[in-house]
């Protein structure tokens, strides 16, 4: 229960195509991430898993069998938005129950399946609330509580902890990650945010400009991105891209992520000027303007004390750098 | 009050604006309830003295409780403008959320042609009313007003509530979709709620021109039982003699169910007017 497949959904709004052909196979108790810039088209692509939105033209198809033309309360999903979208008039219980309520099912198996959400996501004391009464991160867990509760064979997130501040975000995304555990179900998730992508996806689907750039494992796109988009998009700080040209090789890009490069006082292959400095604690971040390769940004672990302007020379790591071709894609 | 964002003089400055300018606007209100109250020759004689032992005279009301059906008139007016009222309000709404939920082809046009009734005024088309009401057999009936009225209203209401419904969550109406709610629950539990404040602002500017309509009930229903009170109060305005004292007391009691209405959606319409200006 719960797998989905997408043959080549393609979404115009207008003139304006949105998605241009997506391709994509999710397995039963997945977790799969949408992550991709703003405007990609993820959430677009979501509402037509969700059947809110009509695909331009392509199948989605739900445990095997087609659902374009099945209403969204029929296609056993549940989601989950970016502003929780609770009913404001009705109280956190009844926000919970009134999906089980329109499907006809018996109110002592809706008070039970509320009952075990509630106590799952630790709502208990907030039943009869409504939602004007509960903080930004109480709303949202109701908010998953209402998905918990129609026991969806698909559970659909689009930007979940956007409107959330970082702690709580990082306390949301854990209950998130639990909750898939225990369930065991199906999840589609979609976030800008590429921590979050890696934290909790079993695979990655990174979409950019309405197509798919690359499908793999979190750690399969950081070591073997598709291409130079991909290689950009994942992991923080950005890769540093240098043109080929310029280190005197016959490739395009080269790419070198900030934690890839060494950095010494007196010895190293680019020597550049310290920018500026950026400590985080366990790391520091070090913008050099090299004479070879440009500006690059190494991460280094633990603190380095290094002064704007003074003079340093980065290193690459040879096993770790990544060559790109005209068209963007990694050369192996 | 603090210091650092106001002084003294603009305090006194505002104030004085505001006090002048509610002075100028209920001037004339007052004057009409301060001289129903009294007699004949007090009115013409000390028209702005308020009523005082000698001069309090109720001949007014009486006159108007006695002569001509004007509780019938009142009723009247009540049905019509509480019927135009709910009717502008459903239909506005909703043809509102249809034109800002739903992609359609021609989405655009509908929504100008309905908005096309803000600039022509529907009393240009007084004569073809009347011909399509006759035709019908509304003439004389409360009937014809309502729709007329309904018709009137229903323009500047769409403008007004389809531009609050597009800053409607999309997110709350999928939520309900996704929960198996029908367009129309969606539309009665979970929008309609929200657009409270701003059918506030549209009841208000919608109900006081149909209250205070004279031409369309003179017109189109004109018999004494479908008479509306501001046609009813014509009677006491004679060519040559007019009965003042009737006619301030009955726009004094005309003024009430107005000012009731008023005060129902006066919260509401604060929020109406205000909303969007603080996120
Ligand atoms: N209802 C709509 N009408 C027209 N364009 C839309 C509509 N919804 C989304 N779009 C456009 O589709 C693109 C993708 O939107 P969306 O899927 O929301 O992006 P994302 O969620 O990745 O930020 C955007 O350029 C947006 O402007
Ligand atoms: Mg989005």
């Amino acid at each position: 229960m719960g797998s989905l497949r997408l043959e080549n959904i393609k979404k115009s709004f207008g003139q304006v195509e949105v998605l241009k052909g997506i391709d994509l196979d999710v397995k039963e108790g997945e977790f799969i991430v949408f992550v991709g810039p703003s405007g990609c088209g993820k959430s677009t692509l979501l509402r037509i898993v969700a059947g809110l939105e009509d695909a331009t033209s392509g199948e989605v198809l739900i445990d095997g069998a087609k659902v374009n033309t099945v209403p969204p309360a029929k296609r056993g999903i549940a989601m989950v938005f970016q502003t929780y979208a609770l009913y404001p008039h009705l109280t956190v219980r009844n926000n919970m129950g009134l999906g089980l309520k329109q499907a006809g099912a018996p109110a002592p198996e809706i008070a039970k399946r509320i009952a075990t959400a509630s106590t799952m996501l630790s709502l208990d004391p907030y039943l009869e609330r409504r939602p004007a009464e509960l903080s930004g991160g109480q709303r949202q867990r109701v908010a998953i509580g209402r998905a918990v509760v129609r026991e969806p064979k698909l559970f659909l997130f689009d930007e979940p902890l956007s409107n959330l501040d970082a702690a709580l975000r990082v306390n949301t995304r854990l209950e998130i990650a639990q909750l898939h555990r225990r369930l065991s179900a199906t999840m589609i998730y979609v976030t800008h945010d590429q921590v979050e992508a890696m934290t909790l996806a079993d695979r990655i689907v990174v979409l950019n400009n309405g197509h798919v750039e690359q499908i793999g494992a979190p750690m399969q796109l950081y070591n073997a991105p598709a291409n130079e988009f991909v290689a950009g998009f994942i992991g923080s700080p950005k890769m540093n891209f240098i043109d080929g040209g310029r280190l005197g090789e016959s490739v395009k890009t080269i790419g070198v992520r900030p934690e890839h490069l060494s950095v010494d006082a007196a010895k190293g292959d680019w020597k550049g000027t310290v920018i500026h400095v950026e400590h985080l604690g366990a790391d520091t971040n070090l913008y050099i303007d090299t004479e070879k390769a440009g500006l690059l940004t190494a991460r280094i672990f633990g603190e380095y004390r290094a002064e704007p302007g003074s003079t340093v020379h980065a290193t690459p790591e040879p096993a770790k750098t990544y060559r790109f071709d005209e068209e963007g894609r990694r050369i192996e | 009050m603090s210091q650092a964002r106001s002084s003294l003089p603009r305090t006194i400055a505002a104030h004085a604006i505001l006090i002048a300018y509610t002075i100028i606007a209920l001037f004339p209100v007052i004057l009409i309830v301060m001289n129903s109250f009294k007699s004949r020759q007090a009115i013409f004689r000390s028209p702005l003295m308020p009523p005082t032992a000698e001069t309090f005279d109720l001949v007014g009301y009486r006159t108007v409780m006695v002569q001509g059906d004007f509780f019938l008139y009142f009723q009247n007016s009540l049905i019509v403008t509480v019927v135009s009222l709910f009717l502008v309000l459903l239909f506005g709404a909703m043809a509102a959320f249809a034109l800002a939920e739903y992609r359609f082809r021609g989405n655009t046009l509908t929504g100008l042609y309905l908005a096309l009734g803000i600039m022509i005024p529907i009393r240009l088309g007084t004569v073809a009313i009347l011909q399509l009401m006759v035709a019908s057999g509304l003439v004389n009936t409360r009937t014809a007003l309502i729709l007329v009225y309904t018709a009137q209203g229903l323009p500047l209401a769409i403008f007004i509530l389809s531009e609050f419904t597009r800053q409607i969550s999309d997110d709350l109406k999928n939520a309900g979709r996704i929960d198996g709610l029908s367009e129309y629950r969606i539309f009665f539990r979970l929008v309609l709620p929200l657009l409270r404040p701003a059918m506030a602002t549209v009841a208000v500017f919608t109900m006081i021109p149909i209250w205070n309509d004279l031409w369309f009930p003179l017109i189109l229903a004109p018999a004494e039982p479908t008479k509306t009170i501001t046609l009813g109060v014509q009677i006491f305005l004679g060519q040559f003699v007019t009965n003042w004292n009737a006619v301030l007391s009955a726009l004094s009691l005309a003024i009430v169910p107005v000012l009731v209405l008023y005060l129902i959606f006066s919260r509401q319409l604060i929020r109406g007017i205000t909303s969007g200006a603080v996120k």
